[in-house]
């Protein structure tokens, strides 16, 4: 399904301008690019957060498709009942278009208060693609620490304090989760490479059954980056390995980028954002090490299963 | 018009699916829990042998199952679940988005105690903790008022003055798992009655694109807020007028409350749900004996039927009331503080014992009933109410 930049820039915006998102926020961009890669009406559900205090603050709203916001922890459950609805009045014939269902929620509403319901949803089956748009903290609330903020990043609630210096865990893998839960098609993305995740979404609409797309969210207050980067910081995850772009198809892993002369180091990524500034300490070395190690995991694990489950 | 009879011997639970069966609603997205268990199980058959046309959403829990019932009901499907004590309770916060998104979603509650320590028995503790939801609230005495209910709530919730969730409840085991003899109504006269449902709003229709749930500040909240108190205290005249239509079609009238020899009674016992049939025996035997004593049935309970209940009790020499839930550090259970509070302002109103019985299941008999109106006569004769009595505990 080839993308042409210029039949997408006619396209109707489905969020307009107006909304109160920071500048530099990487979640209107990518819903932007989400809903602009999806030819259908479409349904959305929201979960409490960013996005959606800041795109409906009555009597405005941003939005230009059918919308909903019910509570923070439920956007897949939320839209699990529309579409549930939709395939029971399209039986009986009081709906004849056909409708594709989105929810989108931070990483609090999926990583973490979200799972359960986002977990059930996935398992039930509905047809709907589920998003997150993952800045890796609660950024709604102030910047705290959520199970998708990597090791070591500092964040209200995993300060950089002179015993503990910021977040100690490893960030959970959601997207392997989601995987073993059984959507149909999982996938990681990044607006940086605008191709790839629309293409991503298309795959995701197109799939008869549930389908879930991690899509890395900058948010310039929470990361302490300049308010123009953030393209360029998501750019960098992906060229550094810690975020890695890939699919998995019915089971089928697909590494979308290889970089031909290796990933950048880490500290690349690392230097441009004030949340990692101490780790680049000679007194944090430690935790330098154990978080390219992360990096170097995933990516070695993700080239295992890539070849596991192509042969 | 009076219809053919069909009459079954049938649970409470299982008249409640029977009734959602009749509905045949688009939607129905609910999390088993005991005692109200039977509903979801009895339904999930008829999802399974083609009896209905619903879409069942099997969900993980009880959040969801209201969180898939809001998506569903603002998606314009007319939408039934089903739970109980702990299950309402994890609801709790998806209540009041149901109430506050003017979703008419109808919801058979098995009333049931609340942890700790875990029981599974009747009281009503769970729908207590709801009662501030701004869902309408109705409770029904017995089998036939469950499978009733269901039809009224429907008719009741989707009224377009209302818009609003009713919730209709029934005591757990006593009532929810009690065989009894009820009588039917043919599928095309509950079809008749509740209608097609045709929501003003929703959210497939793409070509009008809607925001529903949207943030509401300090200079817009309050509004929300006050409208959707005006929608269910305008319900009252509805709910009324729904159960004459319903009686009309079936013989069984409904109101808000129901009075039962309370013409000339000096004592009058206030309660709800399935204790009201124990009581009825308990008037008649006083009756027979002489002693003026009579019985009032609260059946709604949300909106609250201020003026239908003082009326019926400001000329009443002392009226005991008997909740079946309670309110810690408080002086009295719910029923009991909004029936004073309503009698306040009358010159001349009754002396009112509150009491607290049934919590977790505990029986009450025809004895403690009877116990109750002789206190009554006894603080009549005092002319001062006794503390808080708890009914049939070991102290």
């Amino acid at each position: 399904m080839p993308i042409n930049l210029k039949e997408i820039a006619l396209k109707e915006e489905r969020l307009v301008s107006g909304h109160r998102l920071c500048a530099g926020c990487g979640a209107s961009i990518i819903v932007r690019m989400v809903l602009n890669a999806i030819d259908e009406p479409v349904v959305v559900a929201n979960a409490t957060g960013c996005l959606e205090v800041a795109t409906t603050i009555f009597p405005f709203t941003a939005w230009n498709v059918p919308w909903i916001h019910s509570a923070f922890e439920n956007a897949a459950a939320t839209i699990s009942g529309v579409e549930a609805a939709y395939r029971a009045l399209k039986r009986k014939g009081e709906v004849d278009r056909d409708i594709r269902f989105v929810s989108f929620s931070g990483d609090g509403g999926t990583y973490d208060i979200g799972i359960q319901s986002l977990s059930g949803a996935i398992e039930r089956g509905h047809r709907a693609v589920y998003i997150c748009y993952n800045n890796e903290a609660y950024m709604n609330t102030g910047i705290q620490r959520s199970g998708a903020t990597p090791r070591g990043a500092f964040t209200t609630t995993s300060p950089v304090g002179d015993v503990i210096p910021g977040k100690p865990q490893r960030r959970k893998n959601l997207t392997e989760m989601m995987v073993a839960n059984g959507a149909k098609y999982v996938a990681q993305a990044s607006p940086s490479h605008w191709r790839d995740l629309m293409e991503k979404v298309k795959k995701a609409v197109a799939t008869d059954g549930p389908a879930f797309l991690n899509i890395y969210s900058t948010c310039p207050r929470g990361w302490r980056t300049p308010d123009n980067s953030a393209i360029s910081i998501a750019k960098l995850a992906v060229e550094t390995g810690v975020w890695p772009l890939y699919e998995v198809e019915d089971g089928k892993y697909k590494i979308n980028y290889k970089p031909a002369k290796g990933f950048k180091p880490v500290e690349e990524f690392l230097k441009v954002q004030g949340r990692f500034s101490h780790l680049l300490k000679p007194e944090n070395a430690n935790i330098l090490e154990e978080f390219k190690k992360d990096v170097q995991d995933e990516w070695d694990r993700l080239l295992r299963m890539e070849e596991a489950t192509n042969k | 018009m009076k219809t053919q009879i069909k009459r079954i011997a049938i649970e409470g639970n299982e008249a409640a699916a029977l009734a959602f069966k009749q509905v045949n609603p688009d939607v129905v997205a609910a999390y088993p829990i005991t005692p109200s268990t039977e509903v979801v199980q009895k339904f999930s058959e008829y999802v399974a042998n083609g009896e209905v046309d619903t879409e069942f959403v099997p969900v993980e829990s009880e959040h969801s199952a209201m969180s898939a019932c809001i998506g569903a009901a603002a998606a314009g499907a007319r939408v039934i679940t089903s739970t109980a004590s702990q299950g309402l309770a994890l609801m709790w916060e998806m209540l009041y988005i149901a109430a506050s998104m003017r979703l008419p979603i109808v919801m058979t509650v098995s009333n049931r105690a609340l942890s700790a320590p875990i029981n599974i028995h009747g009281d009503h503790s769970d729908a207590m903790g709801a009662r501030d939801s701004g869902w309408i609230q109705i409770f029904s005495e017995n089998v036939q008022e469950i499978y009733d209910n269901v039809f009224q709530a429907v008719k009741i919730a989707e009224n377009p003055d209302v818009r609003l969730p009713v919730m209709v409840g029934y005591d757990g085991f006593i009532t929810s798992h009690s065989e009894e003899m009820i009588e039917l109504l043919d599928d095309d006269i509950v079809k008749n009655f509740i209608g097609k449902y045709k929501p003003k709003y929703n959210l497939l229709d793409v070509d009008s694109p809607i925001t529903m749930g949207p943030l509401a500040l300090t200079d817009s909240y309050f509004e929300f807020k006050v409208a959707q108190a005006y929608a269910i205290d305008h319900s009252l005249p509805i709910i009324k007028k729904v159960g004459k239509e319903y009686g009309d079609l079936t013989g069984r009238y409904y109101d808000t409350i129901e009075k039962y020899k309370i013409d000339g009674a000096e004592y009058v016992i206030v309660a709800m749900s399935s204790t009201i049939g124990t009581a009825r025996e308990v008037v008649d035997r006083l009756r027979e004996k002489g002693l003026p004593v009579g019985l009032l049935k609260i059946r709604v309970f949300r909106p609250f039927p201020l003026e239908d209940i003082t009326n019926a009790l400001k000329d009443i020499k002392v009226v005991g009331v008997l909740d079946r839930s309670m309110v810690p550090g408080s002086f009295g259970g719910p029923l009991y503080h909004e029936i004073t509070s309503g009698l306040y302002h009358f010159d001349k109103r009754p002396i009112v014992q509150s009491y607290v019985y049934g919590l977790g299941g505990r029986d009450i008999t025809m004895d403690h009933i009877e116990k109750v109106f002789e206190e009554l006569v006894d603080i009549g004769k005092k002319g001062k109410t006794n503390p808080l009595t708890y009914i049939g505990v070991r102290e």
